[in-house]
């Protein structure tokens, strides 16, 4: 009975055993031996040591990546936690008709990832994008936003707010599972609007807020579909832009424009190192300042 | 990757869609007498945000119906009124059978990840086996792995396969599962009754029709709530048609659309009322997706953030 047990998870769980195998497993050493080699598909891989490691360091446009990239995290995600923050309070406020307003924070989010692109390329347009006539309408002069190489990144970073649309769901349900007992304890302390939220709502959310933290970061660290769509393009024309060049994009086109795969595969690891510890950074921080609802208490 | 599992292992026992607790008829916190002026204030805001967020797509959707030389006067109402674009987009690209293959590859990616996630998260949650717990972390743990990282050498098995250049890797690799959907079915797996399932065993269903005829029927809330995830996320990549298609007449709309704007954006033409109006085909459908399944979106993020 208990072996026919084991045998029947077994079954059930194969598909991903195998999944994990060939798709996880396999690709994941095969990278690291890779970024050894000096590969370009048609001819076999050859042994090239740690060259790829030293190129890396010495190319300039991955330096490059790694400030954009950089300087968008910590651009955005802050940015992105903190916006959609407010929203889920002013939801949380709004009670009962925070319905329709959700579903209005939640559309951009339904949005293909190209169509953004365009919107961005679209909107924030230097001379007649909606942006800058907004802007002119009150008086202040935009700046060119998606050729300007210092107004790149901030036109991405303002781009990528408009679909925090998820982040606010999430924090919105850890709005409302906070015990109002809390909020009323606070008010017989005399607590204000301002006390409640920073001393009530925000640590009994902090799970989510940590959550949306971790999410957001690793994905800010592998943007590329509206940066690519945007700035990158191999048309009649070729065009590109070093200021929008991401980490990501960089080493798509290592691997399947230049079919440089031993590189790309180098520029992986490297990638996956600084995730990797930027998120166990993030983890040790944040047992200082996450609370779980049944921890010591 | 132990910190991930923690809160996850001491929600366990709770139903993934579990109710909103606010639709028991409390009212939402902090709840105190607003001033007027305040919810004036508040409702301001909301509206003003509100805007902020919904123009785009109206701006889009106007400018699909503007000739050429109106695109950009950011007027509301076309002056001239024309469906010209949408007959020109199709006459431009081979639209009908962008469309053909997304739907095709979107139906094949959704059906394969929710059947197969499934199983997958029905071997972890009803079986005890030796090993379980490890192996359910490794399936976290992949969670966290960057696609850089296997994106190569995935690419050169397809390649060894002779499937570049054709739909099948842009689907096929979710017959595996996905960690994501597992964790979610899982959860929603082990808030049913053990006992509907013993039951079941006891009256001589073998396992199989255990899964299949008591235990999917039971989650079918969790089953939208991934086919509808997949829905979205197969229709709208851009990363796998830009690695494996190479022929237009393989694309998919999102791979399409960005071949439009090389062409028809700043790669010379500067057709751009042909650029948003393919940008309004490849969003209307899954604006239509998210109002089919509006709840079953907002409670699966919602859950996704508390309890992972």
């Amino acid at each position: 009975m208990r072996r026919g047990e084991t045998r029947a998870a077994w079954l059930f769980i194969s598909p991903w055993v195998i999944g994990f195998l060939v798709f996880t497993a396999y690709p994941v050493f095969y990278t690291a031996y890779l970024s050894l080699t000096d590969y370009d598909v048609i001819n076999d891989p050859s042994f090239v040591g740690l060259e790829n490691f030293r190129t890396l360091l010495e190319d300039p446009k991955v330096a490059l990546a790694l400030r954009n990239t950089a300087v968008f995290v910590l651009l955005s995600v802050p940015a992105q936690l903190l916006v959609s923050l407010f929203l889920a309070l002013l939801l949380n406020w709004a009670g009962r008709a925070s319905g329709f307003f959700r579903t209005a924070f939640f559309l951009p989010k339904m949005t293909p990832p190209v169509a953004v692109g365009i919107l961005l390329l679209l909107l924030f347009n230097g001379q007649s994008g909606l942006i800058n006539r907004v802007l002119s309408s009150v008086g202040i002069e935009g700046p060119a936003w998606t050729t300007d190489p210092t107004w790149v990144k901030p036109g991405l970073v303002m781009m990528s707010l408009w679909t925090v649309g998820g982040s606010v769901v999430i924090l919105l349900a850890a709005l409302r599972s906070v015990p109002q007992e809390l909020y009323d304890a606070a008010r017989v302390d005399g607590a204000g609007w301002w006390r409640q939220t920073w001393n009530v709502t925000v640590p009994m959310i902090s799970g989510a807020l940590f959550f949306v933290f971790i999410v957001d970061t690793i994905h800010a660290f592998q943007s590329f579909t509206e940066a690519y769509t945007a700035y990158f393009g191999s048309g009649n024309t070729t065009y590109s832009n070093d200021a929008a060049l991401f980490y990501a994009i960089y080493l798509f086109q290592q691997a399947f424009q230049f079919l440089h795969m031993g590189y790309a595969s180098a520029l992986a690891w490297v990638l996956f190192v600084v995730i990797m510890l930027v998120t166990l950074v993030q983890f040790r921080v944040s047992k200082r300042f996450v609370f779980y609802e049944g921890e010591q208490r | 990757m132990t910190a991930v599992g923690t809160p996850q292992e001491r929600a366990e026992l709770a139903p993934v869609l579990a109710p909103e607790r606010d639709r028991a008829g409390r009212a939402p916190a902090p709840r105190r007498v607003r001033s007027r002026v305040a919810t004036w204030l508040l409702y301001a805001v909301l509206a003003v945000v509100t805007v902020a967020f919904i123009y785009p797509f109206v701006w889009l959707v106007s400018a699909s119906f503007k000739p050429r030389s109106e695109v950009f006067d950011n007027k509301l109402i076309p002056d001239t009124f024309t469906l010209d674009n949408y007959v020109q987009v199709w006459r431009e690209a081979p639209m009908a059978m962008w469309l053909f293959n997304t739907v095709l590859v979107t139906v094949l990616a959704t059906v394969a990840v929710t059947v197969s996630s499934a199983m997958v998260a029905w071997g972890f949650s009803y079986f005890r086996f030796r090993g379980r717990g490890a192996l359910f972390g490794l399936v976290l743990a992949t969670m966290m792995l960057p696609g850089a990282v296997t994106m190569i050498p995935t690419y050169l098995i397809w390649d060894a396969l002779g499937q570049v250049g054709t739909l099948t890797p842009l689907w096929a690799g979710n017959l595996f599962g996905s960690a994501f959907y597992i964790f979610l079915l899982r959860q929603f797996f082990l808030g049913l009754p053990r006992e509907l399932f013993e039951a079941a065993r006891m009256d001589g269903a073998n396992q199989w029709q255990v899964f299949t005829r008591i235990a999917l029927p039971l989650t079918r809330p969790a089953l939208v709530v991934t086919a509808l995830f997949e829905f979205q996320a197969a229709w709208t990549d851009l990363m796998r048609p830009l690695i494996y298609l190479r022929d237009s007449n393989t694309f998919t709309i999102p791979r399409g659309l960005k071949a439009m704007l090389d062409q028809f954006g700043f790669g010379g033409e500067w057709h751009w009322e042909i650029v948003v109006t393919a940008s309004v085909i490849a969003t209307v459908p899954m604006i239509v997706l998210f109002f089919l399944g509006q709840r079953h979106f907002v409670e699966g993020i919602a859950t996704t953030g508390s309890k992972g």
